[in-house]
Formats: structure tokens, sequence, C-alpha cells
């Protein structure tokens, strides 16, 4: 008898957690909000503005899939993850995209099973080096002291590089870019690594930034992606092509400010499938047909978005580089709409 | 007359366990034990299968799997094909130094500014309250960040030492003091060291076998030996004669500018000395004060009476008060020493390559596995502090009052 109790709540047990895996597209709709992860703070990418908004570059990407899905870009519910939460966030359910510059790499992918969607912005790891140290290549660096932000890639890369170089160095592990900035400037390190990106919006904010060269190698591939989890491929789908949509509207010219026009029509078949005007691809994926407009209406197209945040503009003043369209040079390149 | 007998035993009836008060005690804990078990099960149960349906299973094969990550400060060989397991022990090794070097200074602060705050001198004691009030109301992880940033702002970095018009200058061309971490000169062990090194170490056992012999004259005949200088003696001459009968064996490795940093000589990282350094003077401030509870507690009436039989104050204190007051100070200072190698955990802060920072930090962001690496910190975390509570626990019941 007292076996049977035991057994019966072990089979208890295990039927209430078998109720858990709906339909993330279903949740969210019952919820009427996305939770979308997004770093605790990255000026151009994801922060607060003076009013509390968040706006960026990964930020836009929950923004246009909330469009999409609830036919409300403030329908967001940003959870600020760090390098060391996010995975387990978006595990456990507690978000349900993951918008945070994360690498794209294959054990996260199989390993932690999740679902990339797709690259947002192709980044490299580089170094900045001091020009008085009159180093002009990685490779010269033998011996020398490196700054490196814990916990990411580049932690990895960087010992992948000296050991394949055959070179040493000592590794000055830090937490942030503003500890990272702290110590290089003191000569506590004799170089800053992190991804080229970063380094240029970081050599923007010192007193002299002549004084500092970005060395010409880049030793790593970090594709940046949005990511959700195994498993839900209709959910996938949906994230997926929303930032396809984002990236085929710029090459096919779509910009908020024309969009309008072109919805009522054009000669381009691929951009009235786009638009949902000819076609039934948000039928297809369980959205109303014109969920590319509610997505493209938010902020407008790829370009658009890279150009207000991150772009040269900006205070960041990053170039297009790889991140421009095929047609361009650059890697973006996004699946046909059809 | 009547006789007492004992009532007939019966058979053992299922009944009984029930009724029979000799079996009912016995009963009613087997049925809290067997709920007690059935709740854990199933509280252990359902975690296992939410966390399985959130799609996070519990494996523990990324220990073994390279860990692909370097580490700057490394008490045994590790280099960055090395498993996560072994990162984790590098971590492991350098919570245990910084918290046993901190423990080590923190007791001698804390013993110091507690005794200097009874001092009778207005100037110490109103300085040494100063620095108990100051330090222990601001917290750690402050004092870590503030030591390291004054190490890296005013130390020169090691480019200042080169060239003809260097600003920076090595002390006794021996030691480097740089933002880096400070270098000092490494022992280089030749042929016939070890003869010297056991010199050394019977010269130790000869201080104690040495101070153990005048107690016991002390006590039989009531004769006092002179102790300080023949200790003194006895602890440097052996060594210093063999040392230079075996043709100085031992040399030394000098720090020297070689590439972008000093090599040669030891290491000590700055990471290292600020969080020593933080830790143990602010938790310094924490056992003065209980040092100083400790002293008071021993009443003044023990301090007059010793006096009176013609003890000499530095006596007073060695003989009555310590060992008086150790039985009051010992269980604060075991709380102590445990927050000293728990508050180690903030090493991060300053990249000191710790447990936390090691399997805690690179290993749990690369491999994703947040809970196995947590369960493990919080299991290395209870062990080593209940071991650190067992072995004061032991000295506190040496030291602790006898009652006969």
């Amino acid at each position: 008898m007292k076996k049977s109790v035991f057994l019966g709540a072990l089979t208890l047990a295990s039927l209430g957690a078998g109720v858990a895996a709906a339909g993330t597209l279903d949740d969210v709709k019952a919820r009427g909000k996305l939770n979308c992860g997004v770093t605790t703070g990255l000026v151009g990418f994801a922060a607060p503005d003076a009013n509390g908004v968040w706006e960026g570059f990964d930020v836009a990407v929950c923004r246009a899939v909330a469009a999409a899905v609830l036919d409300d870009p403030e329908a967001v519910e940003f959870v600020p993850t760090t390098g060391k939460t996010r995975f387990t966030a978006l595990a456990s359910g507690e978000i349900d995209l993951l918008a945070r510059n994360t690498t794209w790499t294959f054990s996260r992918d199989v390993d932690l099973k999740f679902e990339f969607v797709g690259i947002n912005y192709y980044d490299g790891q580089g170094f900045i080096v001091p020009k008085e140290l009159g180093v002009s290549s990685a490779k010269e660096l033998d011996g020398a002291t490196v700054c490196i932000q814990t916990g990411t890639t580049t932690e990895l890369n960087l010992a992948d590089f000296f050991r394949a170089n055959n070179i040493s160095y000592e590794p000055v592990p830090i937490e942030t870019n503003a500890e990272g900035q702290q110590q290089y400037l003191a000569g506590a390190c004799d170089t800053y690594t992190t991804d080229a990106s970063g380094l240029a919006a970081t050599r923007a904010t010192f007193e002299n930034p002549a004084d500092h060269a970005i060395l010409p190698e880049i030793i790593s591939k970090e594709p940046l992606g949005p990511l959700v989890r195994h498993g839900d491929n209709e959910w996938a789908d949906i994230a997926r092509w929303t930032l396809n949509a984002l990236i085929a509207a710029e090459e096919l010219g779509v910009t908020s400010a024309n969009m309008a026009e072109m919805a009522a029509g054009t000669n381009n078949p691929e951009v009235n499938r786009l638009l949902g005007t000819e076609g039934n691809l948000g039928e297809m994926l369980g959205l109303p047909a014109d969920w590319a407009q509610k997505a493209l209406a938010v902020s407008g197209n790829y370009g658009e978005i890279f150009e207000a945040n991150i772009g040269e503009s900006s205070p960041v003043g990053l170039a297009r580089g790889l991140n421009a369209q095929w047609t361009d040079g650059g890697l973006l390149y996004s699946p046909p709409f059809r | 007359m009547a006789t007492i007998t004992d009532p007939p035993q019966g058979a053992f009836r299922l009944s009984m366990l029930i009724n029979d008060t000799r079996y009912r005690s016995l009963t009613f804990q087997a049925i809290a034990l067997l709920a007690l078990i059935v709740a854990f099960a199933y509280l252990g149960n359902n975690l296992m299968s939410n966390l399985r349906a959130a799609g996070l299973n519990i494996d523990w094969g990324f220990l073994g799997s390279a860990a692909g990550y370097d580490i700057n400060q490394t008490l045994i060989s590790y280099d960055s094909q090395d498993s996560n397991a072994r990162a984790a022990v590098v971590g492991i090794l350098n919570t245990l130094l910084v918290a046993f070097l901190a423990c080590v200074t923190a007791t001698i602060f804390g013993v110091i500014a507690g005794v200097l705050r009874l001092s009778n001198n207005w100037l110490v004691s109103k300085l040494m309250s100063w620095y108990v009030e100051i330090f222990r109301n601001i917290p750690v992880l402050i004092w870590i960040v503030i030591i390291f940033t004054i190490m890296i702002a005013v130390l020169p970095g090691p480019r200042e030492f080169r060239g003809d018009d260097a600003t920076a200058s090595m002390v006794m061309n021996a030691f480097a003091f740089t933002n880096r971490g400070i270098y000092i000169p490494a022992p280089v062990w030749g042929p016939g060291s070890m003869v010297v090194v056991a010199t050394f170490l019977a010269s130790v056992i000869g201080v104690f076998a040495y101070r153990r012999y005048a107690t016991k004259l002390l006590y039989d005949t009531g004769k006092l030996l002179p102790t300080f200088l023949p200790s003194l003696g006895i602890f440097f001459v052996p060594t210093i004669l063999m040392f230079f009968i075996m043709g100085q064996p031992i040399g030394l490795d000098l720090p020297a500018l070689k590439g972008f940093n000093f090599s040669g000589g030891i290491k000590v990282g700055g990471p290292l000395i600020a969080l020593w350094f933080a830790l143990s003077i602010y938790t310094g401030a924490f056992i003065a004060e209980n040092v100083r509870a400790g002293i008071q507690a021993v009443s003044k009436g023990q301090t007059e009476a010793a006096a009176a039989l013609g003890l000499r104050p530095g006596r007073v204190m060695k003989l009555v008060v310590l060992p008086q007051a150790l039985r009051v100070i010992i269980p604060p200072l075991i709380s102590q020493y445990l927050n000293i190698t728990k508050n180690s955990s903030l090493a991060i802060a300053v990249g000191y390559a710790d447990i936390t920072a090691t399997l805690g930090g690179v290993t749990l962001n690369q491999t994703g596995r947040a809970i196995e690496c947590v369960l493990l910190l919080m299991l290395f975390y209870l062990t080593i502090s209940l071991a650190i509570s067992t072995v004061m626990n032991v000295y506190n019941n040496a030291v602790k009052l006898k009652e006969r």
C-alpha cells in the first residue's frame, strides 16, 4: 500500500509536468504581449532611452515580431538578460524570443537546443592597441596582456588564435566594456579585444582616438542573430521570416516612406507577395496577410533600422561593411518570398 | 501476601502498533519518515520532470570536454585544451588561496586593531575606532573595486619602465611594482639546496623544542630561561651556515623587462592583491570588534588579581586575559572566516579567476549549463564552509572554558 502511494505521487508529478508545451504563437496571442530577451543595456543595440522606452537594433527585431503577430509594436515585455541568464531564460519559457547580439554557434544551436532564426549582424573579433607600442599585426602580440570580456565567445576565439599561432598571452578577464576601457587606457593591459563593432564604438569615446589602432586581423566570425527554442517550428518560422522581411524589404526598395504606396499594388510580384497583396504567405504562417506591412511599419526596413541605431549617422557610427545587401557586396541575402 | 508478576507477554498483534505505548511512538515516527521521503521524492521528481519539459536536461558531460579558455593565475598546470573540470579545480585552488591569505591577514589586522582600540592613548584608540567604523560600514565589493582602481591608476605600467627616460624603476633591482601586479624574485633551487631546506625545517623544530624545554624548566624548577634571543639564533644561524657550507645553492631569478611584460621571478597579480587586501581590511574591522568584545568580557578583577600577584602587563594579557578572551572571540571568528570565503566570490569584479569566475562564469556561459554549474558551486561553498566550521569548532572546544 505504501509503495502504491509513492508510485501514485510519481505518476501525478509526471502528469503535472506533461501539460506544458503548447504553441508559442497561441501563448503570445493569449497573453497579448511578446516576451523578448534583450541585453541589460548596450547603446545602439538595446537600451532604454530617457523615457524608459527600449530602443536599438535588437529591440527593433522584437518590435517587428510583435507588430507582425499582435499588430502592436508596443506589446513587448522587454526582459533584460545578462550573458549568464539569457539561455536559461529562453529555455525555461520566460521569454519567447532572444534578440541579444548572441553569436550563432554549433553548440548553442545543437546542444543547448535553440533555433537561430537568421543573422541580423555579421561581426568579427578584433584587437585595439596604442600606436606607441608599434604593433601592426595581432601576430606580433607574443607575451602581451590582453583585456577580454569574460563569458563571451571572444574569450574562446582569443585562446584559439594564440594557440594556433603558437604565441603566448596573459588574459585579464573583465566584466563590462567600461571596465575594459578603463584598464586598457591605464596600461594594465597592452591590448583590448572584443567584437570589432564594439571596438569602434569604444574608441570613439576615447580622448585621443587617433592614438589607438584597430589591428587588421579579424580573428573570428561572430554572426549575431535572434533565436527561439527548439521544437516549435511555427514560431521559429514567424521569427525567421519577419527578420527576412526586413532584409528583403531593403533589397526590394520598400521603405517606411513608400510602403503605403507600394501596398496599393505594384508590378513587382515579389513586393506584392511580401506585402500580402498577392498570394497567401501570411495565411501559411498563421498570420494576417499584411503581417509584413505591420512589421515594416514599425521602424522601416533593415537598412533604415541599421542607420537609425548603429549606422554612420548614429553615435555608434558603424559602416555597413559585411552587413550590406548582397547586391552591394555585403552578406545580407534573404531567401525569396515565394 | 501478594506477589507482583509481569503481565503475561501476549504475542505481537498488529493493533499493538497503535494501542500499545511501547510501539506507538515508533509507528508514528515511521509514518512521519515515510511522509517525508514521499514529499521529497515528489518535489525532486517534479523538479526533474519540469526541467525536462522546459528542455533543461541535467547533463554532466560538459565537465569532461575541453574548456577552451585561458586563465591568468593557475596554481596547477592548465591550458585552454584542458577540461572544464580542471578549470574548475584551478578556480577552487584560487578561491582557497585568497581565502587562506585573507583569513591570516584579517586576523592579524583584527587582533592589532582590537587591542589598540582599548589603548589608553586617546589618539590610537580613536584612530582604531575610525578604522573599524569606516571599513565595516562600506560594502566589501566597493572596497575591492576602489583598491583595484587605485592600484591601476597609481602604479606605473610596464611600458614606463622601458627606455632611457623611464619614469618608473624597480626597487632594489629585484621588485617591480606595476599596475598589472607585483613581480618579486623567485628562488632557484640548485643542487644541494635540499640540505639547506632540511636544516631550516630542523631549526624550526628546534625552536619549538627549546621553548617547550624552557616552559618545562619553569614549571619544574621555577627557573626562567630567556626565550626570544635563543629562538632567533636557532632559527637563523644553522640555516645561514649551511647555506654557505653548501656553496650558496639557492639563487634568485630576478624579474626583468622582456617584450610587453616583466618576465622571470614570481608575479603576484593585481587582482589577487586587491582582493586579498580588501577582504583582509574589511573583515579585519569586524574581527577587531570581536577581539575588543572578548577582552572586555574578561572581568577586570582578573587583571587586577594578576597584577596583584606581580605579573607584568604583557604577561597579564598573555597568560590571564587572552586565554579567557579566546573563548568569547573564537565563535564569532568562525563566522568571519566563513564570510571571507564566501565574499571571495566577488573576485570576478577585479578579474580574479576564482571558482565563481571559472566554473560559475566562463564555463557556465560557454556551455550554457547554468543549473549544473550553480549546483556545483553551491556544493563547493557548502563543503568548504562546513569544513572551516568543523576545524574551528575543534579549536573552540580546545580553548573553551573547561568545566570540571
